[in-house]
């Protein structure tokens, strides 16, 4: 089995790619990669295009380590990855829709967020005008036999969430078939950035996932930190994971409340979105904004910590502390919501490997991995947390995870406000005179957001980040099978995959 | 779970403990809201949101209307889960181009007479995202809009301000339909 680091020596190391090594190599070591994610021991985590190659971001399971394999593709296609390891499926489609670059033996050719309605193909590419509105009406895959029936739902939903296209195929009450369609959100973040200061391209970054804000600003500070090699000050450091595991914790708990809620347990819903405000309130005080947008940028912070800031903080902590523990005994205590949450919406450890799932729903089905531990990054070497892992896999599971998650958070922002030390919050970039190149993979409450980026002076020449949700969301379709059409709101809570995220 | 709801019975309700400046400024929007609200719309106000393509940070804050704090529900606004059901849609998001055909829809399954607001700053005009090739620009370039909650996101506060204004307007009479 070729580990990442034959992978990476087979082909020509890139100068300047920080801080871990890409290598453009040629086919036969892109279909070696392929294949060998597909054997296991190597995870994906990324594949995205350039107008004439293709980028590949694996993590090395064994040693941890992580790389980018390129391969040039000036005949405008390449290996499909799919074709090997399915978790690529999605993500190759969405560079046939930007790009134009064809994976030569996909299993599905379909578009994925192209919904023809842009007015052109291939938009990042090699752009081809089109006249609204030719798109042939998009082919769901087939499910027959005696009494299926087909439910479509979205893309506007009945609640307060993100629009997308949800089509059930059930015999009865129960889910024989889920097939995803999303894209509704596609804004062109990636061809908006491509061209744009840093600065601009920071605030885009900061409005991909609003629920993920800080961390999505963290990853694209960090790639650009990393592609100018500037380190940052200790005090910088410490005010971004604060912010970081704030956003979990608020996050965690509006997720917590909505999951019961969802199971028509309203009272959960009430008590966990008083102690979300709090934490909201707090992050208002201290830092000016309640959901802490545009705050971390590339160089540090874009302000420091209000002078009562770390009061205000302490004491949301300290009310989610105190509150906190009967909120998760009436969750364990109550039959009614247990009957629903257990043994609902499983998914296997070996389907959470195979996709490399992030965050919670990788971590309820056994798969430890948090990458504030691996590959790590500062201050959380320095700092005590656990990294909760359940191998149930179902509903209960995931919010068992949320719970400890709630915790280990509570402690490490506690850590982080007494280990605060005066100093610089933020340093100026540096005018590059090379095109340079950073990647960084930074935990969010969701899971490990991957940024990837190529300067050029003090433009962004090309951007992509990869939310977890692109190997949450294939998942949630194997969950639901076998279940009833009426746990699906619970199971698609439990995930709470982003679509924004995904759509870019 | 009954020493919990136990408590709750005996404890005073945050939404009248919090001790904040703009207390004052919610006291007045409860009773303006209420005011307005019951002449025009009877005793409610039924609310569909739409998202036409927002990075979900209003939504967020939406949701947050409902939460304790701010208690949404007993100024007789109500979330509603059909367009059928509502007087007022409720849009975020710069308008993409896959999401266009679906709010226009959304809108003209809401009988008259109704009433678009757009919140958030894309959905004044695209914000950030105004210009890429993926997005239509504001709302008020699919829809007609009565009114705009600017911020990004806007509070739950500002939204709450928003509708207040909106019920205002209806009122007098200046954007009626």
């Amino acid at each position: 089995m070729p580990k990442l680091i034959d992978l990476i020596q087979a082909g020509r190391t890139v100068e300047r790619h920080h801080p871990w090594p890409r290598a453009v190599v040629d086919g036969d070591a892109w279909r070696a990669a392929a294949g060998a994610l597909a054997d296991g021991g190597l995870s994906l985590l990324g594949l995205w295009g350039e107008p004439s190659c293709v980028h590949m971001a694996i993590l090395d399971d064994h040693t941890s380590d992580i790389g980018v394999i390129s391969l040039d593709c000036p005949d405008r296609r390449y290996p499909s990855v799919a074709a090997y390891h399915p978790p690529a499926l999605r993500l190759e489609r969405t560079i046939h829709d930007l790009f134009g670059l064809e994976a030569t033996g996909t299993p599905d050719p379909r578009p994925w967020l192209d919904h023809g309605r842009w007015q052109m193909r291939f938009p990042l590419g090699e752009r081809l005008d089109t006249s609204p509105p030719d798109a042939a009406p998009y082919q769901f895959l087939p499910a027959e036999g005696d009494g299926l029936h087909q439910i479509a739902v979205g893309p506007v939903h009945a609640g307060i969430i993100e629009p997308g296209h949800f089509r059930f195929t059930a015999n009865g009450e129960t889910v024989v078939r889920l097939e995803q369609r999303l894209g509704y959100t596609h804004k062109g973040v990636e061809g908006l950035m491509t061209g744009s200061t840093v600065e601009q391209a920071a605030r885009l970054a900061g409005r991909i996932s609003g629920d993920s804000t800080v961390a999505y600003g963290l990853a694209f500070a960090q790639a650009v930190e990393a592609a100018q090699q500037i380190a940052m000050p200790p005090r910088a450091v410490l005010l971004r994971a604060l912010m970081a595991e704030l956003e979990r914790l608020a996050n965690h708990l509006g997720d917590i409340g909505a999951i019961c809620n969802d199971a028509s347990f309203a009272l959960m819903q009430a008590h966990c979105a008083v102690l979300r405000e709090c934490v909201l309130r707090a992050a208002d005080a201290a830092f000016g904004h309640r959901l802490m947008r545009d705050l971390v940028v590339p160089g540090g912070v874009a302000r420091d910590i209000a002078s009562d800031g770390p009061d205000a903080i302490r004491a949301a902590l300290d009310q989610t502390r105190q509150h906190f523990p009967a909120l998760v005994e009436l969750y364990d205590n109550t039959a009614s919501l247990q009957d629903r949450t257990v043994s609902t919406g499983i998914v296997t450890p070996a389907l959470a490997r195979q996709f490399a799932a992030g965050g919670y729903v990788g971590r309820a089905s056994g798969r430890d991995h948090d990458a504030r531990r691996k590959p790590g990054y500062l201050p959380y070497d320095g700092l005590r947390f656990d990294v909760p892992v359940l191998s149930d896999g179902d509903v209960n599971a995931r919010v068992w995870i949320r719970i400890r998650e709630v915790e280990q958070s509570l402690a490490l922002a506690y850590q982080i406000l007494a280990g605060l030390e005066a100093g610089p919050v933020r340093v100026s970039l540096q005018a590059a005179t090379e095109p340079c190149e950073g990647i960084a993979l930074v935990e969010g409450f969701r899971g490990d957001i991957l940024a990837w980026l190529r300067l050029n002076g003090d433009r962004i020449e090309r951007c992509h980040l990869r939310d977890p949700s692109w190997f949450q969301w294939p998942l949630l379709e194997a969950a639901i099978e076998g279940n009833i059409v009426a746990d699906f709101p619970l199971c698609n809570k439990s995930f709470n995959c982003s679509y924004s995220g995904q759509d870019l | 779970m009954r020493k919990l709801l136990f408590q709750s019975l005996f404890r005073q309700p945050l939404t009248e403990q919090a001790p904040r400046p703009d207390d004052a400024a919610l006291a007045e929007l409860a009773a303006m809201v209420s005011r307005t609200a019951r002449r025009r719309l009877g005793r409610s106000l039924s609310i569909r949101e739409v998202d036409a393509g927002s990075c979900n940070g209003c939504e967020l804050e939406i949701h947050a209307l409902s939460n304790a704090y701010y208690d949404v529900e007993r100024f007789g606004i109500r979330f509603v889960a059909s367009p059928r059901h509502a007087d007022v849609l409720l849009v975020t998001g710069p308008v993409t181009n896959n999401m266009r055909e679906a709010l226009e829809r959304t809108y003209r399954a809401t009988p008259d007479p109704k009433w678009v607001v757009a919140a958030g700053d894309c959905a004044r005009d695209g914000g950030c995202f105004a210009g890429s090739y993926a997005v239509v620009g504001g709302v008020s370039a699919v829809v007609p809009v009565d009114l705009h909650i600017p911020g990004c996101p806007p509070s739950p506060m500002a939204i709450l301000r928003g509708l207040v204004g909106l019920l205002e307007a209806v009122d007098s009479g200046v954007a009626a339909k």
